[in-house]
């Protein structure tokens, strides 16, 4: 099993041969489900001119958000970005570019990217802003525009539990866009809350085959709630 | 009187049905999971990939693996599911969602909406809305009829970026129950103590006005 053994012990492992001007795809919707520990590791490398395509940019001090504080990003792929301020400061300056993707066409793209699709119909953005330049077709008497799928050098990943061959499950809406992400680059790294030993994971619950994963981290994760909210009494 | 964004909330939850699948938008949608009648089931969908939206957690109960889309803790309803994105969207943009209720910064009489951008000033983003306005056959928007300087935002014409094209076809304001069809704003409702003449002037776009204008009943 040596040869599928996909776990490595450091970060600066986990993320070895990142390089300037890559593109990342990235799961998590918000700050749920993020790989907190690959994104501080791409900030500690320094590394620039970044294309991210991830449904969100973070906040201004937490996941994704922190590359932007030392200009990391060149270029983010989103469908959300209403929580950052600096976000939106770099972007109407034009220092940030940003390709304001709509939330399914995102996963959409992700997922067929992962599968081998080069692009795919949707009515979605059909008659918006979204639409420039992009071919319409009709079906049934339906307009639909052509979206490119997209892959990465680098997919990150949050999951909950993998095994160490890269078998992944993931836990409540952690999950969102870290199944796709995992199959869109070339370079799939995921860290997790617990590794567990081959065959602990019943092959039924598995939602991601270790086909998809690379490398493997257990990450210590601080797991910020963007807005708590509680039952009344 | 105009309505409070409670009472918004409480007149879209007359428009629920028993057995429907509804995806609430954030704001003043969100507020409609707490006036769903009781003799009334409905599953709500959250499009981060949670079908069967439950409350809002106990203190005990909060974790930070388990939000809406709004980013707010949440609980999971007792026959819940839980999916990816993909999935998510695919139940969305399938029309397997029977009822989506959103805000929008402007509406027009062609059911044209823009909810996401103002060029310039406010970059957030679509999120799931372009999504789901193009899958949804049923869409109904929240909104208050006009801003706070007056200006209505149901419009001949929205002049902001839209976020789908021809798809809305109810509009509840703080004013009125408006349905659009064949270019043009249907009044059906006006909300209590809420003047027909009133309504007429915060409407931008075209308004036919029936003979009789009842008044909501919440």
């Amino acid at each position: 099993m040596s040869g599928f053994n996909k776990v490595v012990s450091s970060y600066e492992e986990a993320m070895a041969g990142l390089t300037d001007n890559m593109t990342i795809i990235s799961g998590g919707f918000g700050l749920c489900g993020i790989p907190e520990g690959l994104i501080s590791e791409i900030k500690k490398m320094g590394v620039k001119g970044l294309t991210i395509v991830s449904n969100n940019c973070g906040t201004d001090n937490f996941g994704l958000g922190m590359l932007l504080e030392d200009k990391q990003i060149k270029k983010m792929v989103s469908s959300y970005v209403g929580e950052n301020a600096e976000f939106e400061r770099q972007y109407l300056s034009g220092e940030l570019e940003v390709d304001l993707t709509p939330q399914g066409t995102l996963a959409e793209k992700m997922r067929a990217g992962g599968a081998g699709i080069p692009a795919f119909y949707t009515a979605t953005g059909v008659g918006t802003l979204v639409a420039e330049g992009k071919d319409v077709k009709e079906f049934n008497g339906r307009e639909y525009i052509l979206e490119e799928s997209v892959t990465g050098e680098f997919a990150i990943v949050k999951a909950w539990k993998a095994d160490k061959i890269g078998n992944l499950v993931f836990r409540d809406t952690a999950m969102n866009f870290n199944p796709m992400a995992a199959t869109a680059g070339k370079i799939t790294v995921v860290e997790v809350e617990e590794i567990v030993e081959v065959g602990e994971i019943d092959p039924n619950q598995v939602h991601t085959p270790g086909i998809y994963v690379n490398r493997i981290i257990k990450g210590n994760f601080e797991k910020r709630i963007e807005k708590i909210t509680l039952a009344k009494n | 009187m105009s309505l409070n964004r409670d009472q918004i909330a409480m007149r879209v939850a007359q428009e629920l049905e028993d057995g429907y699948y509804v995806n609430l938008g954030i704001g003043i949608p969100t507020l409609v999971a707490n006036y769903v009648p009781n003799d009334i089931e409905v599953m709500l969908q959250s499009e981060n990939g949670l079908l069967g939206i439950g409350p809002y957690p106990t203190e005990d109960q909060v974790d930070a693996d388990m939000i809406n889309a709004g980013k707010e803790t949440v609980t999971a309803a007792k026959g819940a599911s839980i999916f990816s994105s993909a999935e998510s969207f695919a139940m969305i943009r399938g029309g397997h969602v029977d009822l989506t209720v959103l805000g929008a910064f402007e509406v027009d009489q062609n059911g044209n909406i823009a909810s996401y951008m103002i060029p310039g000033k406010l970059v957030k983003g679509m999120g799931g809305a372009m999504d789901l306005v193009a899958g949804a056959d049923n869409i109904i928007v929240t909104l208050t009829h006009a801003d706070k300087y007056g200006n209505s935002k149901l419009l001949e014409s929205c002049t902001l970026p839209l976020t789908g094209v021809a798809c809305v076809k109810r509009i509840v304001s703080d004013l009125a129950v408006i349905e659009i069809k064949d270019g043009a704003f249907h009044l059906i409702e006006r909300a209590p103590g809420v003047s027909v003449e009133e309504i007429q002037q915060k409407t931008a776009g075209k308004l036919i006005v029936p003979d009789d204008v009842p008044e909501m009943s919440l």
